[in-house]
């Protein structure tokens, strides 16, 4: 059983039940899942957690699924590992990374789907579908073929060729669509009117499918002793998982997981290429204007962000500070955190990296706070951010001569 | 000039179940007001009390974002569409 009263609508507060629905009919406001916390903190502990999966669903008390045979390809429980180097190079005290590129498909988008699809089986849906800058449509298509369910996915034209290949391997159908992400969502948008049957797992269940990125707090803070950190770099695309991520926080003080209600300053992550997100908060703007992307970072490609605003909110209310990084900067990011810490990420694991230097040499991610930054995907997702970067230090014959020609060997070689 | 509107779900009810009505005006403004006029509730919906969009409203002219053209002020062509799009999609 779940801990679900039903749906609310954020805006106006108009009351819904717990269908797929994700806009309030009056005033087109998101709606937000509804729980009972006294029920939840009367059942939830920290033992009954460490005895659960090693996954996402040892928090199901705090997901909005009933089903105890979720949809699961294992995703989530992801290590928090502590960087050291990194933050020695950035100037940083304690340092964490929480390294979401283990999750099943290669990104945090598996704890969402996970969610979603529980949810869809759940409402009796029988085909996923979504709108997707190539994360979500990794994992949309895997976790269907897991469920025994069809997808349909959609995906702008240009994407990186692993991430279309890790979307067709499963065998939905995989639409290419001639436009940017933000076409290929209204799309989605208007197909979600004319296919009910569909469950679009970011349109018409996203009510759902967003509270899956709380996972991501839930976890940090277990990993860290059940304490919260001070501070967390979070890439923005939409902006669902940084609000989720706080909202994520928020809950383990409300439900008795957290000794104090916790105080972390969240911080965000854009591209220069796409940031309107950053841009409102340079600006100290409180609308968000739409932009049309241009940034070797894909997956945080969205010029229209759903939750924009609510992430601009939350940034601002916690005393954190949104920034944005230049498409070089994305991959010194990557090369930064290989280097330093031996994790492979994707375009926006540099978008992260990258942005947690720039705030920490302007002082706004400090060397007193413990922070940790979300690396959302895998590396071998976007290996075309890095060409022409990285190569091999020499290539030679086969040959001894040839080696100690190529290669520095004398007092101990590289290593030295 | 004459446009089809494309209506989502949410406001079906406005239309009797219709998801795609004809609507009237020179501006994509005046096409949402002739809307209301036709069907009324739309304008109460879909404008806050400035009578800007709400928030959470998008609006496209033949699917084009109307805040990257001249917002409500933009002109339609006679057999135009417009389409009327809750923003929270996607992600």
């Amino acid at each position: 059983m779940d801990h679900v009263t039903g749906l609310r609508c954020r805006e106006c507060g108009r009351p819904f039940p717990a269908e797929a629905l994700h806009v309030c009919d009056y005033c087109f406001g998101p709606l937000e899942v509804a729980y009972d916390y006294e029920r939840i903190a009367a059942v939830v502990s920290r033992a009954r957690i460490a005895e659960g999966p090693r996954t996402i669903w040892r928090y199901r008390d705090l997901l909005p699924v009933a089903d105890a045979a979720p949809v699961d390809l294992g995703a989530g429980f992801t290590p928090l590992v502590r960087a050291d180097r990194l933050a020695a190079e950035l100037g940083l005290g304690e340092l964490w990374i929480k390294d979401d590129t283990a999750n099943p498909t290669g990104s945090f988008k598996d704890r969402v789907v996970s969610v979603a699809l529980t949810k869809a089986r759940e409402l009796g849906f029988k085909v996923a579908a979504c709108a997707s800058t190539g994360n979500l449509a990794n994992s949309v298509a895997a976790h269907a073929a897991r469920a025994g369910m069809a997808s349909v996915v959609l995906i702008p034209e240009d994407l990186e060729r692993a991430k279309v290949t890790m979307t067709a391997v499963y065998g939905g159908t995989v639409v290419a669509v001639r436009g940017t992400y933000d076409d290929v969502n209204r799309l989605c948008a208007e197909l979600s009117s004319e296919q009910p049957s569909w469950a679009f797992v970011n349109v018409n269940v996203r009510t759902y499918y967003a509270e899956g990125s709380k996972t991501l707090a839930f976890e940090v803070a277990e990993q860290l002793g059940w304490q919260a950190p001070d501070h967390v770099v979070v890439p923005v695309a939409s902006g669902s998982q940084l609000v989720k991520v706080a909202k994520g926080f928020e809950e383990l003080a409300k439900v008795g997981l957290l000794d104090e209600p916790p105080a972390v300053r969240v911080s965000g992550a854009q591209a220069a290429g796409c940031a309107p997100v950053a841009t409102a908060f340079a600006e100290g703007a409180d609308a968000i204007r739409p932009v049309r992307p241009s940034t070797i970072a894909k997956s945080l490609s969205i010029g229209n962000p759903a939750d924009g605003w609510y992430a601009l909110e939350t940034v601002r209310r916690s005393g954190g500070a949104l920034a944005a990084v230049t498409d070089d900067e994305i991959v010194e990011g990557i090369r930064l955190l290989a280097r330093t810490e031996g994790i492979f990420a994707e375009t926006a694991g540099g978008v992260t990296i990258a942005t947690l230097a720039k705030l920490a040499a302007e002082g706004v991610v400090r060397s007193d706070e413990r922070v940790v930054a979300l690396v959302t995907g895998h590396g071998l997702k976007t290996v075309e951010a890095l060409a022409g970067a990285v190569r091999p230090t020499a290539t030679i014959a086969p040959t001894l001569e040839a080696f100690e020609a190529a290669i520095e060997t004398d007092g101990g070689g590289p290593g030295r | 000039m004459s446009v089809s509107v494309r209506v989502p779900t949410q406001l079906r009810t406005l239309t009797g179940g219709a998801g795609e009505v004809p609507a009237d005006g020179a501006t994509v403004g005046e096409v949402l007001q002739g809307l209301d006029a036709a069907h009324p509730g739309f304008a109460e919906r879909l404008f806050d009390e400035e009578g800007q969009l709400r928030r959470f409203v998008n609006v496209f002219l033949a699917d084009e974002d109307v805040r990257f053209l001249q917002g409500l002020a933009t002109p339609v062509a006679d057999g135009q569409t417009v389409s009327i799009v809750p923003a929270v999609a996607g992600g």
